[in-house]
């Protein structure tokens, strides 16, 4: 079945540009994989390598345990789903989905039958001879997606596909390609920059930066257990508070921040005495009372901007160490603070996340270009 | 520029009424100097027409010569898409550093002069000295089959140009989609690739077409005794004085022309290349490296033997010229080489004054047929009116020029030069800025206007930088095919020579008179330098401009 492997895949551009660095990667059969990162990552780059739209400089890649990397693109058995849709402007709806079954000599019958079925899966089975110039953003996109359907493969790589549409149609189209992938028992690669869409599609997300991979997981292991700072601020967000472990006792590290401030932290092997780190504890994580107030891991500070955004409430707050941070809130939850008031913030230390201090500094490892 | 004259000329560009009185200038610049007097001259000649309708033996001859025109025309025309776009494809898909010099070469027929072009295919498919001394007869005689390899040489790097810009300018993500929906490159290229491209298929069959129809000068050097096409027509009427199968003869060849070209742009449109049928495993085999391999060495092959080395044989004594001593009588100046010096002087004044006239009448009639200016139907009048100076016959051109000009006012001869090379030249620089602009997103000088530019700096600082290498490729195409045209100059001129015109008398000195002092050393040695010439000047504006210069 379609499960597809990368081995220390590289690729290099000219003698400068290394797009993809050393990458081995393994994504199973029916899974619906994502590709994250910030733009220039490399995870396109790597995404058209696993299509052969270009060949790897190092490593070797996988499909069905069969190694590819000499196998030209349309031999590799794939559906790929470009950014810009790359529908053929000279032919129709019907004639676009049906190209794949026409150019392998497919019965013409089951060529057609298999046309109008995908066009009724994407439900442009009305729209069948329309010209793309003629179509909506989000109708390109469900006909560029029946194209690849209809070829017959049973690998599906998107690059970006939903990158050029409103957020009403990304969110519901988003939702639909998981749906088909799943319904069709395809194997899929999605690659994306935005986390939230990743998060709510995928089975598994490989995160990268500057052509590596960070980390894998599922999307609650990257949520819940980042295992690098750069993967806490890139899936969700985080405030980063910098300080020096002063302590560890059982699960818990105490860690002293600017200005004296102490918290505890959940232990980790980070957790290590007199070693500088950096705790990463999510916006929401956070619990905020009016006034000062005794929470665990308390801390002291005025807010300095409210922002409504629809379900939730942001909070910029100045620490009295001058740490700023942010805390979000429902908003149809508990009480509304304004700017000024003079607030305590705490968080349970299970909820934070110990990394030792990068050795070129927190912003460099923040950096996404 | 200083900031007080982009001052004045932004508000200069924001009053409508002058930014339309350009336009209107720039339609009729076109209208007066370079379309109307091409055919008018021959229509103040109609009523000579009388001449060959009264003789019937004289029709026939010119409705076979209009036949074999237009024959060859659309034969060489579809033989130079088929050769010209695997080199295309060559030189826009290949990676090799070498590919500019490749490019470069491509234009070599361009600008040989196009006398001197003829004969360089006489000489090599015809002399002893040429490819015949290995098989020890003349391998093909002057007639037919010369003339279309020599057409099929001059209207190559048209098609070359034009399918290298298309290709340049192509999305490769379509044929990566069709890659990746399992068609083979071959399938690729025939369903997605070709019909996409199908608009630059058609304006390249155009271009090579109206290049084929109005050559005279080089065809006479091959025609040999029998064979007369429509050009060559002409021109034998303008040497025995008769001006009415002249008239009737060029007036026929435009009609036709046009009409051709209508239909061409009407039905091109719905033309549908055969795209539902496929043959997986022998396209497949079509998509093999091997048959790629051997595609790119045929196409070499072909490039090499019948483009290049026939259009580069005339230059051959150039060698010779280095080794007896010629070279230092050219490079003295002494003899036949002052007035040769003094010819090339005036060839390049001439085209240089041409492409400064084409580039100053031609960038607001561009801009405004590609922007359309003043509405939809006039741009695309224009658009095709635009065409009509390239295939009017080079010879009937001058003799037009000549009737029209000396018939209402007396124009100094440098003037009719210029004027007769403006008319040649002109389309093909506003054809290959009206592609650049329409190439460039129109929203981009939205924006620029949004933000506050004014029209002119908007000109200034968005579409001038966006077009650049394509406005510095067509003035160069200009001032290679001014410093190159002969047929045309040959009808204008009486006392001026410039440098295609004197070789065409040593030439014709060379071959009629055989006490002439001129050598074939000579005549190598003079095409030698105007073709070492204009290929530095092309590759310099090639490195210069990167992959980007397209016409």
């Amino acid at each position: 079945m379609p499960k597809i492997q990368l081995k220390g895949v590289t690729k290099r551009f000219g003698k400068k540009i290394l797009a993809v660095d050393n990458v081995s990667l393994e994504v199973h059969d029916k899974e619906y994989f994502s590709l994250i990162g910030p733009s220039g990552c490399g995870k396109t780059t790597l995404l058209r390598a696993i299509a052969g739209l270009i060949h790897p400089t190092k490593g070797k890649i996988y499909i069905d345990d069969a190694l590819v990397n000499n196998v030209p693109p349309e031999d590799r058995g794939i559906g790929f789903v470009f950014q810009t849709y790359a529908l053929f402007p000279h032919m129709n709806v019907f004639d676009n989905v049906t190209y794949g079954p026409r150019v392998k000599a497919w019965e013409e019958k089951k060529a057609a039958s298999l046309g109008r079925e995908t066009l009724e899966m994407v439900k442009l089975e009305k729209r069948f001879d329309a010209y793309p110039h003629e179509l909506s953003g989000g109708m390109m996109q469900r006909v560029a997606v029946a194209r690849a359907l209809a070829a017959g493969s049973k690998i599906l790589l998107l690059d970006e596909p939903l990158g050029a549409l409103d957020a009403k149609i990304r969110n519901e189209l988003r939702y639909e390609i998981r749906r088909l992938v799943k319904d069709l028992g395809l194997t899929a690669i999605h690659v994306t920059h935005d986390q939230a869409e990743a998060m709510a599609i995928s089975d598994r997300i490989a995160v990268m930066k500057k052509g590596r991979i960070l980390q894998v997981g599922t999307p609650y292991e990257l949520y819940m257990k980042p295992q690098q700072i750069f993967v806490a601020n890139f899936i969700g967000e985080s405030n980063f508070l910098e300080g020096r472990v002063t302590g560890v006792k059982g699960d818990v590290a105490t860690v002293r921040l600017r200005g004296d401030l102490k918290v505890s932290a959940k232990k980790n092997k980070a957790a290590q005495m007199d070693k500088r780190v950096v705790l990463a504890v999510r916006p929401e994580a956070f619990e905020i009372a009016k006034g000062r107030k005794n929470l665990v891991n308390g801390l002291n500070g005025v807010i300095e901007k409210v922002r409504f955004e629809g379900t939730d409430i942001r909070y910029e707050i100045r620490l009295a160490n001058d740490d700023s941070i942010i805390v979000v809130r429902p908003s149809l939850g508990g009480e509304w603070l304004k700017e000024a008031d003079e607030v305590t913030v705490g968080f349970s230390p299970e909820k934070s996340h110990m990394f030792l201090y990068p050795p070129k500094g927190l912003m460099a490892e923040l950096e996404v270009e | 520029m200083p900031k007080f004259k982009v001052a004045v000329l932004d508000k200069i560009s924001s009053h409508k009424t002058i930014a339309y009185s350009i336009y209107i200038g720039a339609i009729l610049f076109f209208l007066v100097l370079i379309l109307i007097p091409p055919i008018f001259g021959i229509g103040l000649k109609w009523n000579l027409i009388g001449e060959i309708t009264a003789n019937p033996e004289l029709m026939s001859r010119a409705v076979n010569a209009i036949w074999a025109s237009f024959a060859v025309a659309i034969f060489v025309s579809i033989i130079d898409l088929v050769a010209g776009i695997p080199i295309a494809w060559f030189i826009t898909r290949g990676k090799s550093r070498w590919l500019n010099v490749v490019d470069t070469l491509a234009d070599i027929p361009f600008v040989v002069p196009t006398v001197t072009l003829g004969y360089s295919l006489l000489l090599f498919w015809s002399s002893p000295q040429g490819i015949s001394s290995l098989f020890g007869d003349s391998l093909v005689s002057p007639g037919w089959l010369l003339v279309i390899l020599l057409h099929f040489v001059f209207s190559f790097p048209v098609v070359v140009r034009v399918m290298v810009g298309a290709l340049l300018d192509y999305q490769r993500t379509f044929e990566e989609a069709a890659r990746t929906l399992g068609a083979p490159p071959f399938t690729v290229d025939r369903t997605v690739t070709f019909p996409i491209l199908k608009p630059s298929l058609i304006g390249a069959f155009v271009l090579a077409f109206a290049r084929s129809i109005s050559e005279t000068g080089a065809t006479m050097m091959v025609a040999g005794i029998f064979f007369e096409n429509g050009a060559i027509f002409v021109k034998n009427m303008k040497i025995q004085g008769q001006l009415g199968p002249l008239v009737f003869v060029s007036l026929i060849l435009i009609l036709i022309s046009c009409a051709i070209f209508g239909a061409i742009l009407f039905f091109g449109s719905k033309l549908n290349v055969p795209i539902q049928r496929v043959w997986p495993s022998f396209e497949r085999k079509l998509s093999s490296k091997g048959v790629a391999a051997t595609r790119d060495t045929l196409t070499l092959l072909v490039f090499s033997l019948l483009v290049i080395i026939p259009s580069l044989f005339v230059a051959l004594p150039t060698f010779n010229a280095i080794m007896d001593g010629t070279i230092n009588n050219a490079v003295s100046g002494s003899g036949i080489w002052q007035e040769y010096w003094s010819s090339l002087g005036l060839s390049y004044l001439v085209g240089g004054l041409a492409t400064l006239l084409s580039i100053l009448a031609g960038l607001p009639m561009a801009v405004l047929i590609a922007r359309k200016r003043l509405g939809r139907s006039v741009s695309a009048v224009l658009n095709i009116l635009i065409n009509i100076p390239i295939i009017v016959p080079s010879t009937a051109l001058g003799v037009s020029l000549s009737i029209f000009w000396t018939s209402s006012a007396f124009v100094p001869e440098i003037m009719l030069l210029i004027l007769a090379h403006l008319s040649i030249t002109y389309s093909y620089f506003v054809r290959s800025l009206v592609a650049a602009i329409e190439r460039t997103d129109i929203e981009l000088e939205n924006a620029a206007r949004i933000h506050g530019a004014k029209p002119f700096t908007v000109f200034r600082t968005i579409i001038l930088p966006l077009t650049k290498y394509s406005l510095l490729a067509g003035a160069i195409m200009v001032l290679t095919r001014s410093v190159s045209e002969t047929g045309a100059t040959l009808a204008v001129v009486s006392q001026l020579r410039t440098v295609p015109v004197l070789l065409v008398e040593w030439l014709s000195e060379y071959q009629n008179n055989q006490l002439t002092t001129i050598t074939p050393s000579d005549i190598g040695l003079g095409c030698g330098i105007l073709i070492v010439l204009s290929f530095i000047v092309l590759l310099f504006l090639k490195l210069g401009a990167g992959r980007k210069a397209v016409y």
